[in-house]
């Protein structure tokens, strides 16, 4: 197993965000978190990376035990964070932006390097010398994976990378994640957008109240036309 | 009788063009949406309607009125109401208190230094409060709302000034699928009822095929495409740069 | 070649030999606020620290060689620099996710430390330090005979910027420290270890402040006034450059230091038949410019908007109406007040006094920070400025103290309204800068002002006649004005005005766009929190019966905003409390012992990082838990 939770639990200041939180991802698997706002999904993925500490139980990826470890500690054992809203380094430019997360490549990946990236991404390599502050959201989107992925990770948690983006670029993007899929990236992908989660995930856990209320392959789900309307809908 | 007419508006920055001549009118009680690539110029052209933007060239026509180049706080008074792409609402009050401080405002209370502000307007407030089916969490404080709910707040401050014309900006964003749909339900059926025009930028497709009345689409800053869902459907020049190949929306609906 | 041309010349080649040394300590103090956005008061200490070392540290290895002198330099700023690193990971890495202030705070409790410290080590006399081998000798210009070591000085500050440009751009590590400026919180997600990352800023920012001081040697003597002369200038260097700009400091750096030059060039002059002192404007000449360059330049020469630092803390919780008890409890402890004087203890009456005058003072300032949002570095010009106007009613203009009183908060208000028109321009740090150059403006105008302020001496005789002469009714008196405006301001923060001060506080777009002129609001705010500082002002005047330039120095503004914070900016009551506590405290601890400037400075420290939410937040929690 690629990643293993165990009855996470997670605050911020006295709400209680997730309680009791147990998912697992596999090698080369997409996994979709779903559920509506608050839900919890972008909690786990930060609970997960320790950028919001959790408060109890268990988390293995790759067979390291990471709870309560310092996020920069996670992330170098090859497990790549895509936040929401990006965090492009505004004031980098595109070859610094992905210079500040070149880490060592590892065993069984093929390394990543800019012109390897500009493959998967081509907008990118015009910008080179861009600042990230002057690209449109769907370049600072592309950005974003291309920057996690030159850590070299072996999972990747993509934060709704559809959020904001014109249909066009969605469409970019899921193409760029199918691929990183083939390569053997495993990826823990929190969505709102059905139809892109759909075209991606193996399988899909659903967060209700910080808790799992419904796990299983997509095909499931899809045919599931109850499981969705109690937990996706109203 | 047209509620919003722009005309010829334009706006560049540092010499690069963002807006250029772009025209379009809406009508009372119509909902309309503004729809285009990343970096189009959707957010230019919504700032310089509100007001957060001064036009480099062109008017905009509030009820025949000129508005361009005003403050947002006197366009505001004169029945423009907004919401934000990242919700906006002042957290440090309750639900109601929100509501509060927008009539005080609006009423030209909000200079008044001795009597309380927790019971001025609060009828009138939770009045508003009910008309987005939030009455139930008044006295909530804001910040521990969730984010649907935040939204819907946003939309009774929004209604606190009885705008003629609400602009909203991306106001689905961050939402599960059908908390938008609903969101957008609520909003067009106050806009027919009330006769409020409604001008909305929205990257999610479902949202705006079921519930705008019309579409405006911008590519390059400019006006490439306007009419109805379905012709913008499929008008290949926006599937080209903006729809794609329609798999990342319902496209039997 | 006339004399004024050689005198303005050689003015100009002494301001870019100090520009040099103003921008070593302003590069170390913008670099350790882009990465850490911490604002360090205590960078100033650090500078004199460096000054006092390589004192040491050259007598140690041989005035007279050129190891020995510059081998003290380097080693005394190296030393400076492990200080910084001793204090980051001691103090600062704590406190990276409390509130800014409560940072400041912390820093401000570290100048303390270190000025106590250094005056036990090096005595309080004057130290002065040996010429650099080599280059004790003069060239001559023009006739004029400027020392060489200047002309090294000169250099220095190109080189020092050239270099750190050179690490910032060209170096990975530049990279990494450009990003945490940025978002240090996504560098970490990306494999970055931010907490090494920003000890090493912090050295190397120390570094720059000791080697800034300690490069000072052969030109000025050590002293303990250094700390605070030293972060106001560079505090200035930097707004004016732009917060996080090392180009924006150096350029600062040369405007301010060349515009004092030519102040001190100029000299006398007549002008339309009146001297002008342009020398004595030089205290007044960089906040001038400050003021100036932040009206049209809102975030400096070449400095960008901050963004809101991420993670920055929780937004504040709605006001609760008080419980059932709030009311008769805060009669009850007005009344126990009240009869204090009668036990005939004249120290508790003028304790009890301070209480009061400094409860209002502080309270005015945190209906600014709190619900205003707007932070006042620079709040003691309104309570100042209020004792000087109810004085000079009192003596000049010969009225009774009772309608002396009435000018201290008119004064106070008329000041806040005029420099709250430029204030509410800005916002965040800028905003906390320009309150403070405008309050060092206020200072050196007193200061200097001779004939109407008495300057440096102040003005005495200030001893009520008539119904107040007694200090028990004048007392009850401080009592009553006091109390009432808490009780006003109380009553404003709740108020409609209250509620859309908050709103432009929260969201200044929103509210906006419900109708609300935020700005309008924020001015009216200021004006109404300087009218009650300045009636603090007159009420501790005339509880005195002298005043002088301290009255509205940066420390007293320091004072109300460690007042403020202890109590905590959250709740309403907590500014009476921080004002109580720490009026008692200072007062308590400086009649026992030669350092409480160090016992106060570790007070501070340990309440920072034990009650990160302040007095009145600690009692809220303990309120909620039980």
């Amino acid at each position: 197993m690629m990643l293993e939770v165990r009855d996470l639990d997670a605050s911020y200041g006295r709400a209680q965000i997730l309680a009791g939180v147990s998912l697992d991802v596999a090698a080369g698997e997409v996994v979709a978190l779903l559920g509506r706002n608050g839900a919890g999904k972008s909690t786990t993925l930060k609970a997960i990376l320790g950028l919001v500490p959790p408060a109890r139980g268990r988390v293995v990826f790759d067979g390291v035990a990471v709870a309560g470890l310092a996020p920069y500690r996670i992330a170098r054992l090859g497990l790549g964070y895509v936040p929401e809203e990006r965090r492009i380094f505004t004031d980098l430019t595109v070859r610094e932006n992905l210079e500040v997360a070149r880490r060592a490549s590892r065993q069984g990946f093929a390394p990543w390097t800019p012109s390897r990236l500009f493959k998967l991404f081509p907008n990118l390599e015009t910008l080179i010398d861009r600042p990230g502050g002057r690209m449109s959201g769907g370049e600072q989107q592309m950005l974003a994976v291309a920057r996690t992925l030159m850590g070299n990770p072996k999972m990747l948690l993509l934060d709704e990378p559809s959020e904001g983006l014109a249909p066009l670029v969605v469409e970019q993007m899921e193409a760029a994640i199918a691929a990183l899929k083939r390569e053997g990236l495993a990826v823990l992908l929190c969505e709102q957008n059905l139809h892109f989660a759909r075209r991606l995930a193996d399988r899909a856990v659903i967060l209700e109240k910080g808790q799992v209320r419904y796990s299983g392959t997509m095909a499931a789900l899809t045919a599931d036309a109850t499981a969705r309307k109690t937990y996706l809908e109203l | 009788m047209t509620l919003l007419v722009a005309h010829g508006l334009r706006k560049a920055f540092g010499g690069v063009e963002a807006v250029v001549d772009v025209g379009f009118a809406v009508a009372p009680g119509e909902v309309v949406a503004l729809i285009g690539p990343n970096g189009a110029g959707k957010s230019t052209c919504f700032n310089m309607l509100n007001g957060q933007l001064a036009p480099d060239g062109g008017t905009i026509r509030l009820g025949g009125e000129n508005i361009a180049g005003r403050p947002p706080r006197a366009i505001a008074r004169l029945g423009v109401g907004r919401t934000f792409q990242i919700t906006a609402t002042f957290a440090s009050m309750r639900v109601r208190e929100n509501v509060q401080a927008a009539l005080q405002s609006f009423a030209g209370k909000s200079y008044g230094l001795w009597r309380s502000a927790d019971t001025l307007y609060r009828d009138e407030a939770l009045a508003l409060l009910a008309r987005v089916g939030m009455e139930d969490q008044a006295e909530r404080p804001c910040g521990t709302l969730a984010y649907g709910d935040l939204k819907r707040v946003e939309l009774a401050v929004a209604l606190a000034g009885r705008p003629r014309l609400l602009l909203m900006d991306e106001p689905t964003a961050g939402m599960a699928p059908v908390e938008r749909l609903a969101l957008m339900a609520l909003t067009a059926s106050l806009a027919r009822r009330e006769q409020i025009g409604v001008l909305f930028t929205e990257h999610d497709m479902d949202t705006v095929f079921a519930h705008a009345d019309r579409i405006l689409v911008l590519d390059r800053g400019r006006l490439i495409a306007e009419g109805s869902p379905d012709a913008v459907r499929n008008d290949p020049t926006v599937r080209r740069v903006y729809l794609g190949a329609g798999t990342m929306y319902g496209e039997q609906a | 070649m006339s004399d004024l041309f050689a005198d303005i010349l050689i003015q100009f080649l002494n301001g870019l030999a100090g520009a040099s040394s103003l921008f070593l300590v302003a590069a170390g103090l913008s670099l350790i606020f882009g990465v850490t956005r911490i604002v360090n008061f205590a960078h100033g200490a650090l500078f004199m620290l460096g000054l006092y070392l390589a004192w040491s540290l050259i007598d140690l290895f041989g005035r007279s060689t050129l190891l020995g002198f510059w081998g003290g330099v380097l080693a005394a700023a190296l030393c400076v620099g492990a200080i910084g690193v001793v204090i980051e990971i001691v103090v600062l890495r704590r406190i990276y996710k409390a509130p800014e202030l409560f940072q400041l705070l912390a820093t401000f409790a570290l100048v303390l430390i270190i000025k106590d410290a250094v005056l036990f080590f090096w005595g309080a006399e004057e130290l002065l330090g040996p010429r650099a081998p080599g280059l004790r000798g003069a060239v001559e210009i023009f006739g004029r005979r400027f020392p060489e070591y200047d002309l090294l000085l000169i250099a220095a500050g190109p080189l020092v910027l050239g270099l750190l440009w050179l690490l910032l751009h060209r170096t990975r590590y530049g990279i990494f420290v450009r990003a945490a400026t940025q978002d240090r919180e996504m560098l970490a997600a990306l494999g970055t270890d931010e907490r090494r990352l920003f000890t090493s800023v912090f050295f190397l920012g120390a570094f720059l402040a000791g080697l800034g001081g300690a490069l000072q040697i052969p030109r000025e003597p050590a002293q303990l006034s250094l700390d605070l002369a030293v972060i106001s200038d560079a505090f200035v260097v930097v707004v004016v450059g732009g917060m996080g700009s090392i180009g924006g400091a150096f350029l600062a750096a040369l405007l301010i230091a060349q515009a004092k030059a030519l102040c001190i060039a100029l000299g006398d002059v007549s002008m339309f038949g009146t001297v002008v002192s342009f020398s004595k404007l030089t205290l007044v000449v960089e906040f001038a410019i400050m003021a100036a360059v932040l009206v049209l330049r809102p975030w400096g020469l070449l400095g960008k908007p901050l963004a809101l630092a991420r993670g920055a803390g929780a937004s504040a919780a709605p006001l609760d109406p008080p419980g059932p008890l709030f009311w008769p409890a805060s009669f009850v402890v007005l009344v126990l007040l009240a009869l204090a004087p009668l036990g005939g203890d004249r120290y508790l009456l003028v304790l009890m006094g301070d209480i009061a005058v400094f409860a209002l003072f502080a309270v005015s300032l945190h209906f600014l920070m709190g619900p205003g949002g707007l932070v006042s570095f620079g709040h003691a010009a309104y309570f100042g400025l209020g004792s000087y106007a109810a004085a000079l009613v009192f003596l000049r203009l010969d009225l009774p103290a009772e309608a002396a009183l009435l000018a201290a908060p008119l004064a106070g208000g008329a000041a806040a309204l005029l420099f709250g028109w430029f204030c509410v321009r800005l916002s965040g740090v800028y905003l906390a800068m320009l309150t403070l150059a405008f309050a060092q403006i206020a200072w050196s105008v007193v200061f200097q002002w001779n004939d109407a302020t008495g300057g440096s001496n102040g003005l005495i005789g200030l001893w009520p006649a008539g119904a107040l002469k007694d200090r028990t009714l004048y007392f009850w008196a401080t009592l009553v004005l006091c109390a009432g405006g808490i009780f006003f301001l109380w009553r404003t923060v709740h108020a409609p005005f209250g509620l859309a001060l908050r709103a432009a506080r929260d969201q200044p777009m929103r509210a906006e766009a419900v109708g609300i002129d935020t700005r309008r609001v924020q001015w009216v705010a200021f004006a109404l929190s300087g009218a009650f500082a300045g009636l603090a002002g007159g009420l501790f005047a005339f509880a005195k019966g002298s005043i002088s330039p301290d009255t509205l120095g940066v420390a007293r503004s320091v004072d109300g905003l460690a007042m403020v914070l202890l109590g905590g900016v959250q709740t309403l009551t907590g500014p009476v409390l921080g004002a109580a506590v720490f009026t008692w405290l200072q007062d308590e601890i400086a009649r026992n012992t030669e350092y409480w400037r160090a016992i106060l400075g570790f007070a501070i420290l340990a309440l920072v990082l034990a009650f990160p939410h302040g007095l009145g937040g600690a009692l809220k929690r303990l309120r909620g838990a039980a």
